[in-house]
């Protein structure tokens, strides 16, 4: 179990103040000159020494994604870091309460991070429907203008850096890095073909960075303390500490800290009191937020929470949102319901998601009340799989695994429902 | 040049080719929707997936890839073949099983690429989505439920028109492809939607019902409703042009077609002329041809000489050569095509032709335009204004405001600033590398020609390889009126001024009769217009579309149009009339038939005989005196769908002009 004195979000209970007085008192805006003083180079080495891996689902290493960024503008173009703060992932909730409880962690690291990547400025996306969460970071902003924290020469370093809030509108696509660059010039929120990579031309066509805010908070920190404490945590190739999201049916669902790789009996036992009606009770387990793929009890109790390991169970880490079910769940209709959410939330540009997203709940609305035949079960496996892999960016493979975890785990479930509901209608034909 | 492989066999593509290109070049067949080569790449449909080694393991948008050293390509492999007949099958899920009652049927990507790439049933047991109608103007109609969202509408818009109408509401399956608050899309190129769209969305309203492609009969023509020569396919049914579409032809109309170039032919079926008429008591009376010749012979007893002809705006180059045989052949010289009035001076062509070529202005930086409003007189001259303003080109307009579909300074409407060159304008066309002038019809009617001249040295609009001096003619038969000498030096003035006894008209529906009351007035056209309202003798001619003819455009390019269907009634084609005219007349023309005709011209204007552009030789020197003077009220064109006879016979034409720019309410269908 993580020591409270290795915690890096030591206000994520909103117990203490958000504001930059007692901020400063946990530690963040502490000399932060001397970081950047340190170089752009050596602060991209000491990421890259943590291996911190980024933190919003896909897991690419944070330090490595900083440095694709161009070392000097040949053409005069100015480069950006956008932060990620459209956490719309359902079961995820971990951004929301660094936004609100935590935002000068957020602050500092979009300047160290910004600086090491030369940008000129941070754009924050903030989910639409985050409010108070968008006033109290903007009112952060503030206070670290005021405080010369940020805007010309932030923190006396001598570097120009201006950190901008931008409000989404309630899209869940627009949590995808190109989608959100889209958005954030004033257009349509739809995903962007790739290459060029925002790297090279990114917003307004300059070269851009898109981290979490997960990712770019826990930066200064690590800068602070160093690449071996942070990197003393985990598995290999899993290091660090991670906001673990756990809700749904365990006695006490939290946002907790916690060292990767931790098992999952240990963090629920730890953190959540344990599952409802106990272990035996647990149906299966959604452990990166909606778009991974199940995993059933036996195979989560005792696997390590961490990019690679739950790779392994045919699942991910994600953004560690973690939905427990037990076996009072109706598992098909909680597929389903996210099912209805990919429809919902496509962006409608390119084919396989805008048309499959659709067939593909109303194919499971009919599984749930197993008004189907036996062989369409194999047509929707067949049916995400055309999905998966042919879109422009990951929102297809996102409605697809959920199903596809579904079938892999739960088909006699599917068959039983078929044949009852058939059976009851062979009875009435006889 | 990076070399690659496509399904085994090694080819070398150009840089900044597309994997889709690439595939091409090695004669691979990629379906797709979305693609298209005038416009931006938006990678949505997906159709084009192909395997490409190395990258990730799963299929990629070959149109949005770029073609890389070493990269190989299947096109064949199972992975394609799934992955095609996934999105198809994605495709038509929701796309209407109306078919039989589609007017894309038989030229539709969608249908075409279902047979060829599809499965061979159907899985999809659910409903299907169904889109509520779109209103987009009386040219466009839609059934948005057949929307495949592939955006090339949008796109174009965007891109090509510069009119930000059509875009898509809503999002994932409810996507909808709409104009902005459903408002008619007004510009003068909104119907090449309808070609770009690949299934049935967007189909044209006046041709709705109408024909199948199959039973149409397809002949080459050239658009006369402007003065850009675009390349048309005129489709015919029996005696009836049903459409006419653009062609491809880069250096003309790239694939576009302005609105009235493809709508006015509804016009060439209505009001025509299609027997003899003579004035008798006033009154326009049914006759025979020979009546007809028998009066006219009779008007110029013992004075043979005095006949003229004036020439109107959708002439080709042979009737024009015709007529001027015969005048000439009578003894008489009076012959002029620029029937509004015009008197500028053409004693060398290159002064009053486009010499930038409408391709070559896609390259100007700077562009100085006098007297034209362009988006109204060649449309498609302004898509590439568009295109040079999008590389970074400046504009400047002297002129009455329009609107130009690109940013551009309006210096005022007073041709004297041009005097004294203002200093910004200047500037900028002194720094320019390939600074360009258009003089307009405006200026050209306020002679401004000569003073104009002086721009070329004031602004070196000459230089290696660059031509920047161009005038913009808005009649498609000028051109080859001026090669064939078809003009007096003072114009309609000098023909009025002779007083003829006999005034031929060839279709000459914007010239002013006014000034000719004691002539016999004999109309040679097709429509009942203007001109035929003031003639004594009405000859019942061709349209375009109903002879074999040369046209000349603005640029100088030399195109041939051929027959696509018959003229009406007793007209015949216009050479012929002329041709036995002669012979009442008693006088010869030398030729017999239209080879002749056209052999005889080739041999007096040899540039005619050649297709492409002409050599008019260098810029005449600008005389030192002249002076821009006079204010440019206005433009010669009022009303862009109501420019010709034809245009104004067409129903559809009418109903453009009243809706679109007049603000008339909307017609429903059922009225």
């Amino acid at each position: 179990m993580l020591a409270d004195k290795d915690r890096i979000f030591t206000n994520v209970y909103g117990f203490q103040d958000w504001g930059l007085k007692a901020a400063q008192a946990r530690g963040d805006w502490d000399d932060t000159k001397a970081l950047l003083a340190r170089g752009p180079e050596a602060i991209i080495e000491e990421m890259k020494a943590s291996g911190l891996r980024g933190r919003g689902g896909a897991g690419f290493p944070t330090g490595l994604k900083w440095s694709f960024m161009p070392k000097e503008s040949r053409d005069g173009r100015p480069s950006f870091l956008v932060i990620n703060a459209d956490e719309s992932e359902p079961g995820s909730c971990k951004d929301r309460e660094i936004l609100r409880h935590d935002p000068h962690k957020l602050v500092e690291g979009a300047l160290v991070a910004g600086f090491a990547m030369r940008a000129r400025a941070a754009y924050i996306y903030v989910r639409g429907e985050y409010i108070r969460e968008a006033e109290t970071l903007q009112a952060a902003i503030h206070q670290a203008y005021e405080a010369g924290l940020i805007g010309k020469n932030s923190c006396g370093s001598g570097y120009d850096f201006d950190v901008f809030m931008h409000r989404g509108a309630g899209a869940y696509i627009c949590g995808e890095e190109t989608a959100m660059i889209e958005s954030l010039e004033g257009k349509k929120g739809q995903p962007r073909l790739k290459p060029p990579f925002p790297a090279g031309a990114g917003l307004y066509g300059c070269p851009t960075t898109v981290n979490n805010v997960e990712s770019i908070a826990v930066a200064p920190t690590i800068l602070r303390r160093g690449a071996s404490w942070f990197s003393s945590f985990g598995r290999e190739n899993n290091k660090g500490t991670k906001l673990f999201q756990i809700s749904g049916h365990v006695e006490k669902p939290c946002v907790v800290e916690e060292s990767m790789s931790i098992s999952f009996e240990e963090l629920i036992e730890k953190h959540c009191g344990g599952i409802r009606g106990g272990w035996d009770n647990l149906l299966a387990v959604i452990p990166g937020g909606s778009s991974v793929p199940l995993v059933p009890a036996a195979q989560i109790r005792n696997a390590p929470m961490d990019f690679d390991g739950l790779k392994e169970l045919g699942s991910g880490l994600g953004t560690a949102a973690v939905i427990v079910m037990d076996k009072s769940t109706d598992i098909v209709r909680a597929i389903s319901r996210l099912s209805y959410f990919y429809k919902h939330e496509s962006c409608g540009q390119c084919t396989p998601c805008r048309e499959g997203t659709g067939w593909m709940w109303r194919m499971m609305e009919r599984l749930r009340t197993g008004d189907a035949a036996i062989e369409e079960i194999d047509m929707l496996q067949e049916v995400t799989k055309q999905v998966e892999g042919h879109t422009i960016c990951a929102l297809g493979d996102a409605a697809a695994w959920p199903i596809q975890g579904l079938i892999r785990h739960f088909r006699p479930e599917l068959e039983r429902r078929i044949n009852e509901h058939n059976a009851q209608f062979q009875e009435a034909a006889e | 040049m990076p070399k690659v492989t496509v399904d085994g066999q090694e080819i070398e593509v150009p840089a900044g080719a597309t994997v889709l290109q690439a595939c091409e070049l090695a004669g691979k067949e990629i379906p797709r929707f979305c693609y298209h080569e005038r416009l931006s790449i938006a990678g949505n449909c997906r159709m084009c997936l192909v395997e490409v080694k190395p990258g990730p393991p799963k299929p990629q948008a070959s149109c949005a890839l770029p073609a890389a050293e070493g990269q190989e390509i299947r096109t064949d492999s199972p992975m394609v073949k799934k992955a095609r007949e996934g999105v198809m099958e994605f495709l038509l899920i929701n796309h209407p099983l109306d078919c039989p009652i589609c007017d894309q049927g038989g030229e539709c990507d969608l249908q075409d690429q279902a047979v060829a790439y599809g499965r061979g049933g159907s899985r999809y047991h659910e409903n299907k989505r169904a889109v509520t109608e779109k209103y987009m103007g009386p040219l466009i109609k839609t059934i948005m439920t057949r929307c495949i969202h592939c955006t090339r509408c949008v796109r174009f818009s965007e891109e090509i028109a510069g009119v930000d109408e059509i875009g898509a509401l809503y999002r994932g399956e409810d996507m909808q492809i709409t104009t902005y608050l459903e408002q008619a899309a007004a510009h003068e190129l909104s119907a090449n939607v309808i070609d770009l769209c690949p299934v049935g969305a967007l189909t044209s309203r006046p041709y709705a019902f109408e024909a199948r492609p199959w039973e149409l009969k397809k002949t080459l023509s050239i658009d006369v409703s402007d003065a850009v020569g675009a390349n048309i396919t005129l489709h015919s049914k029996g005696r009836e042009v049903m459409r006419a579409l653009p062609r491809v032809n880069d250096d003309v109309n790239e694939e576009w077609l302005s609105d009235k170039g493809r709508y006015q032919v509804d016009g060439l079926t209505k009001r025509r002329l299609d027997r003899v008429w003579v004035r008798r008591d006033g009154k326009l009376q049914p006759a025979e041809w020979t009546e007809a010749f028998g009066l006219i012979a009779g008007a110029l007893e013992g004075d043979k000489a005095s006949i003229a002809a004036v020439a109107g705006d959708l002439l080709d180059a042979e009737t024009m050569f015709a007529a001027k045989a015969l005048v000439n052949a009578c003894g008489s010289q009076l012959t002029e095509a620029r029937q509004t009035g015009m008197t500028y001076d053409v004693s060398n062509l290159a002064a009053v032709n486009f010499n930038s070529t409408f391709a070559g202005i896609e390259t100007a930086d700077a562009i100085l335009i006098v007297g034209s409003n362009v988006r109204w007189e060649a449309a498609l001259l302004n898509v590439r204004l568009r295109k040079a303003v999008k590389a970074g080109a400046k504009v400047y307009i002297i002129g009455s405001e329009w609107n130009p579909t690109y940013p551009a300074t309006f210096l005022g409407s007073d041709l004297k600033l041009l005097n004294r060159i203002p200093k910004e304008l200047g500037d900028v066309m002194k720094s320019a590398k390939r600074p360009a002038v258009i003089l307009g019809a405006a200026a050209l009617a306020k002679g401004a020609l000569p003073a104009g001249l002086k721009l070329i040295d004031k602004f070196g609009l000459v230089k290696d390889g660059w031509n920047g001096f161009n005038v913009l003619h808005i009649s498609a038969a000028r051109m080859a009126s001026l090669m064939l000498g078809f003009t007096l030096p003072g114009g309609m003035g000098d023909i009025a001024a002779a007083s003829p006894k006999v005034l031929l008209s060839l279709g000459a529906d914007e010239m002013d009769y006014a000034a000719f009351p004691n002539s016999l007035k004999v109309f040679i056209g097709h429509h009942g217009d203007k001109g035929a309202h003031h003639a004594d003798i009405i000859l019942p001619g061709a349209s375009y579309a109903e002879k074999d003819g040369t046209y000349v455009n603005a640029e100088g390019r030399v195109q041939f149009a051929e027959k696509a269907v018959f003229a009406p009634g007793d007209a015949r084609e216009d050479w012929t009339i002329l041709r036995a005219l002669a012979d009442a007349l008693g006088v010869t023309v030398g030729f017999d038939s239209f080879a002749a005709l056209q052999a005889k011209m080739i041999a007096a204007v040899p540039a005619l005989g050649e297709e492409g552009l002409a050599d008019y030789g260098a810029l005449p020197k600008a005389d030192a005196g002249a002076k821009f003077e006079g204010e440019l009220v206005g433009y010669p064109i009022k009303d862009f769908y109501l420019t010709n006879p034809i245009a104004r016979a067409s129903e559809v034409m009418q109903r453009c002009s009243d809706e679109l720019l007049h603000g008339a309410d909307v017609k429903e269908a059922a009225e």
